[in-house]
């Protein structure tokens, strides 16, 4: 089974990636370009009996920083 | 007293660690590689050092915090070991949960390379006693991820408790509440971005990062 795990940061977390992409889309002249936040994506190859508990987990003990991050997964 | 420091691939600010170590305490550190699972007997002091460690691959400290090591120096330190995170050491050491908050990217994006002054928050810890309530000291910061976050409820609790070691007199690197170093809760745990190792000696430039780690061996004892 094909795994994408998006890990982005929590709101109300400042974002100084997003703001740099949003201030260097700005400078290229792309207008009204506003609340930029950059995440990351991670793609694996799992056993197909991998169950969701063992999948949250994973997230909870690694992938993701719950302190800052949220993170949603994706099975294809 | 005995110590050691944790070396991981990475790792470069283990021998200035271990150098500062045994200035202090008169006995080389046992330096601990990551893939070990046993600490040594009888510590005063695990140092978690500054660096790269793992590439800062995911986050910086996460693969650090995840090392084999590492659990046995969570074990430790909730057994009262003393242990000291220093800038990558202080990121491995939030990740492993020891440290409550996170360190993120510095709000400037740039990386901080300079002496910068912090205040001494709280003398009530082995490794802050010798240091005057308010004090001023000029210690250097080297990092690209010192950025202290937590949460409102979390800041509030921390400075309530007395934890907050450290605080930068400027806004170094948009760390909540300017906290530059703190203590865990039974004041066993400390972590910090700056770098007291670097100024334990006069050639350093100063010695204000030195009184550090004599609290602790006046506290530990030899």
């Amino acid at each position: 089974m094909k795994l994408k795990i998006f890990v982005t940061l929590k709101p109300g977390v400042l974002d100084p990636q997003g703001k740099a992409i949003q201030h260097a889309l700005g400078s290229l002249g792309f207008a009204g370009v506003d609340d930029v936040r950059a995440g990351k994506l991670i793609e694996m190859q799992v056993a197909d009996e991998t169950t969701d508990a063992q999948i949250d987990e994973m997230c909870r003990q690694l992938l993701a920083n719950t302190v800052i991050e949220n993170y949603r997964v994706e099975r294809a | 007293m005995k110590t050691a420091v944790i070396v991981f691939p990475g790792s470069n600010c283990d021998r200035d660690l271990a150098v500062a170590l045994e200035a202090v305490t008169g006995v080389k550190p046992a330096m601990v590689w990551h893939g070990d699972s046993e600490l040594p007997e009888g510590l005063g002091l695990v140092g978690v050092p500054g660096g790269f460690s793992y590439g800062d691959y995911l986050r910086c400290g996460a693969i650090a915090a995840r090392s084999p090591i590492m659990r046995a120096v969570v074990d430790s330190a909730n057994k009262g070991t003393p242990v000291f995170g220093v800038c990558n050491g202080f990121q491995v050491l939030a990740e492993t949960g020891l440290l409550p908050g996170a360190l993120m990217r510095n709000r400037s994006l740039n990386f901080v390379c300079r002496d910068v002054d912090l205040e001494v928050a709280n003398t009530d810890s082995a490794f802050t006693r010798l240091y005057e309530q308010g004090e001023t000291i000029r210690i250097p910061v080297a990092h690209h991820d010192g950025n202290y976050f937590a949460d409102a409820e979390t800041l509030d609790r921390l400075e309530g408790e007395g934890r907050v070691a450290f605080r930068y007199a400027e806004d170094v690197n948009g760390s909540a509440r300017n906290i530059a170093g703190l203590l865990n809760e039974k004041r066993n745990v400390l972590g910090m971005m700056p770098h007291p190792e670097r100024r334990i000696e006069a050639a350093h430039g100063g010695d204000h990062g030195r009184r550090l780690f004599e609290g602790l061996l006046e506290m530990v004892g030899a």
